[in-house]
């Protein structure tokens, strides 16, 4: 999965943006979502978890959910007019049966 | 007991249980065997889990890039790894499990950045979470690694 995010912002998890100097922070920026498991693929990643191995669409579901979470945040930071998200992290909890709440959170910062 | 009986209650888990674990190592073996030769064409790939960058590169570009799989063991293995819960100690079926995910997470990862035309992946982090499972809110439906990291691409090749 790669991380798409628009033209006109960088996203790292690095303290600074390689190559580039901050000139500007706008704070904490993040982004969550929620999401329950699809009847269909837990079906199917019911049969899958008989011998094992990788179930695929529970991989693709947390792939989406986690670009959702990322888009969110940096749709926070653009509404800022940041131009780059420095320190990004990831986090996962399963809250309740069967759901996961996917979180990206990071530093919203004007870079030149 | 009549034989029809004894078939549905022994015999169908006992097939279930066989054929899972059959299957699974074969599974499991072809995923190493991939993973191997997948990390042998990656080798020289400059990867690194800090920040800091020898002072001669010049970076033009840089994105984050995240690579994740969710895998889960078979059912057998984790019958297995049941009784092991009663007794205590090493738990050698779920170790090949976890290695093989955090191998494959990290082996899209860079992948993808190589694919995309980047020459180096630093500050790699790498998580692990549990995915509860739906129906009974017990045991383990899946664990998913995540492995991510910024890719740079440089001025001048190295």
């Amino acid at each position: 999965m790669d991380l798409r995010t628009p033209q006109s912002i960088i996203i790292s998890n690095t303290e600074t943006i390689p190559g580039k100097k901050i000139v500007e922070f706008y704070g904490v920026v993040t982004g969550n979502t929620v999401r329950a498991k699809h009847v269909g693929r837990d079906i199917m990643a019911g049969l899958k978890n008989i011998v094992g191995g990788e179930l695929a669409g529970y991989t693709e579901l947390l792939a989406d959910s986690r670009q959702e979470a990322t888009d969110r945040m940096v749709q926070q930071a653009l509404s800022m007019g940041a131009n780059a998200v420095v320190n990004v992290r990831f986090a996962t909890s399963s809250i309740t049966q069967g759901a996961s709440e996917l979180f990206a959170y990071g530093t919203a910062v004007r870079v030149r | 007991m009549d034989p029809i009986t004894f078939i549905f209650n022994f015999g169908i888990p006992l097939a279930v249980l066989m054929v899972a674990y059959i299957v699974g190592t074969l599974l499991e073996r072809r995923h190493f065997a991939s993973i191997r030769s997948r990390e042998a064409s990656i080798r020289g790939f400059p990867v690194m889990t800090f920040d800091r960058m020898p002072e001669e590169w010049q970076v033009r570009k840089s994105e984050l890039f995240a690579g994740s799989v969710v895998v889960s063991l078979d059912y057998f293995k984790r019958i297995i790894a049941g009784i092991r819960g009663i007794f205590g100690g090493r738990i050698k079926t779920y170790e090949p499990l976890l290695d093989r995910a955090r191998r494959e997470a990290m082996l899209r990862l860079i992948e993808q950045a190589r694919a995309a035309g980047f020459d180096a992946v630093i500050n790699v982090r790498l998580e692990t979470s549990r995915i509860a499972n739906a129906n009974s809110g017990e045991g383990t439906a899946g664990i998913e690694m995540l492995a991510f990291g910024t890719a740079v691409k440089l001025e001048s090749r190295l």
